[in-house]
């Protein structure tokens, strides 16, 4: 592609932050105050006026409106308010690339990328419906009892693990990198909750093939970041972090209803990690660290294989503890504890650990992290993914 | 025969337009009834107003025999509704149906929930009728051929 129709190196993230981390139900605050709080805390910590903000950027339907949180920030104007389509944390790196394309093209200055969850306010994720009389596709799986997220899903990983003779181990070692890591950061709802291989094991079944820990959180707080063009990147107080590539999109018919998209046994990065890499001009071997979005253990197994890191017959060998641990396996692995461990921020959190790897700031630090990666929210459609980088990528 | 799962789940209706209602009314009459196109007669599964090959909105609703292949599947053992509470561990299969064009269709595999679940495996459609709910409904569910 032309170097004019592509966002390479046009926009930075210059601010980043989160609330405090809660269990689901535990926020003592609104989901809206939560936003306005995070917002304003990423705008602390890349040292600008809330007010300058002219842009905001969601996904999964997030309820803190644009304008309402531009009223509440007394911002001085809107410029752009963007809802990247989708559901689950399909879109947290949709919401960077819609606001990376807004700074990019001139719609906005300062646009900030968010997402806030009070699930105590709003109702829990990991609950089936409570109606009684239901139509429309859902009535074509919910009377048998396929309702909830993990159920949705454990049956595009069973094809998988079965087409490519993937053992459990595969899919604990995923989870025990989460774990592992989130002993290393304060700011995890799973700090000072260690998991080894016995507990994995010994854990109840969810759905198979996912046990407890192979599952996300429920939690509540928000994240913000903020985004600016790249040439005023050097003018805040830590170091940029440059948006390489940022994409999003599923492969043909990943919608198609009741389990019937052609490609089933797949992540939804097929058409995407390609677009990814092209735009960045890069490709997995230059990739640091990684943070994949974890809504279930098999999903990050089949984005990794996607986005290219490891073919699919040798995820027994690839997906090890060793190789997913910062900072000197392979290919470390949500760094910051990611959505098992860390919180389940829709999968924002990931993108912010992206950030602190290339600033140099994570809790588990890849030494002379350049280039980091975000695989945003596995099995739903549209997925997105994003590589960020330090100055010396651009 | 009871049915597989607990009652209490909710209960599917045809949607208000009618688009997938020969369906919910070929289950009550014993008959699995899909959706094909009369300009390329292709069959597609779940039901949409255009088809997706050749955007012909003449469709139809076809009869194909309940006879399938397990897909996938799933042994489901944490409860995500009141329903379900004392259920147990229970089997989703998701079965495609080589007759009609290979789409797929999600029900129970019935029997043991503990049973072996192979992929491959060749099943056969139970008509599991709910004859006192209101409106009454019909699921489709699933048991594997004796090998």
């Amino acid at each position: 592609m032309s170097d004019r129709r592509t966002l390479r190196g046009k926009a930075a993230i210059v601010g980043v932050a989160e609330t405090e981390y809660y269990k689901w139900g535990r926020s003592p605050d609104p989901e809206f105050k939560l936003a306005i709080d995070a917002v304003l805390r990423a705008c602390a910590d890349a040292g600008i006026d809330p007010r300058d903000i002219d842009g905001f950027s969601s996904y999964s339907n997030d309820r803190s409106e644009a304008s309402r949180l531009s009223a509440a920030l007394g911002c001085r104007e809107l410029s752009f308010a963007s809802m990247q389509w989708g559901g689950g944390g399909g879109g947290g790196s949709g919401a960077l690339a819609n606001a990376a394309a807004a700074i990019a093209t001139g719609q906005a200055e300062c646009v900030v990328v968010f997402r806030a969850l009070a699930q105590g306010q709003f109702g829990r994720f990991g609950q089936g419906t409570r109606t009684k009389i239901l139509s429309g596709q859902y009535a074509h799986t919910v009377p048998y009892g396929l309702m909830s997220a993990a159920q949705m899903f454990a049956m595009k990983v069973n094809r998988f693990m079965h087409d490519h003779g993937v053992g459990q181990e595969a899919l604990r070692a995923i989870s025990l990198a989460s774990y592992a890591h989130a002993q290393h950061n304060p700011r995890a709802v799973m700090y000072g909750r260690p998991l080894d291989e016995a507990a994995y094991d010994a854990s109840r079944w969810i759905a198979e093939p996912f046990h407890l820990y192979d599952c996300c959180q429920e939690n509540d707080g928000a994240a913000a970041m903020i985004l600016v063009s790249a040439e005023r990147a050097r003018d805040f107080p830590h170091k940029p972090c440059y948006v390489l590539a940022a994409v999003s999109g599923s492969q043909h018919r990943a919608g198609a209803p009741v389990h019937n998209t052609p490609e089933y046994a797949s992540s939804g990065f097929t058409t995407v990690a390609p677009r990814l890499y092209a735009m960045a001009g890069m490709g997995p071997k230059d990739v640091d660290v990684l943070q994949s979005y974890e809504n279930f253990t098999g999903g990050v197994l089949m984005s990794i294989v996607e986005h290219g890191f490891c073919a699919p017959d040798e995820c027994n060998e690839f997906f090890t503890l060793e190789n997913l641990s910062a900072p000197g396996g392979r290919l470390p692995l949500n760094t910051s504890g990611g959505n098992l461990a860390e919180c389940y921020m829709h999968g924002l959190g990931l993108n912010i650990e992206a950030v602190r790897q290339i600033r140099g700031d994570s809790t588990c630090q890849v030494p002379d992290a350049e280039v980091a990666m975000v695989g945003s929210g596995p099995m739903v459609t549209p997925v997105s993914s994003c590589i960020v980088g330090s100055e010396a990528t651009l | 025969m009871p049915p597989y799962l607990r009652k209490g789940l909710p209960i599917p209706v045809p949607v208000e337009d009618g688009l997938d209602a020969p369906f919910w009314h070929g289950l009550r009459e014993e008959r699995l009834l899909l959706q094909r196109c009369n300009g390329c007669d292709g069959w597609q599964w779940g039901p949409e107003y255009v088809c997706h090959r050749c955007h012909s909105f003449d469709l139809r609703f076809d009869e194909t025999p309940a006879e399938g292949i397990l897909y996938s599947h799933q042994r489901v053992w944490h409860p995500v509704h009141p329903s379900l509470a004392e259920q147990g561990p229970y089997v989703i299969a998701l079965v495609e149906l080589p007759a009609a064009g290979g789409v797929r269709i999600v029900g129970n595999l019935i029997g043991d929930p503990m049973q072996p679940l192979r992929i491959g495996s060749r099943v056969t459609g139970v008509f599991e009728h709910h004859p006192d709910d209101d409106p009454p409904y019909t699921l489709l569910q699933w048991v594997v051929e004796p090998a």
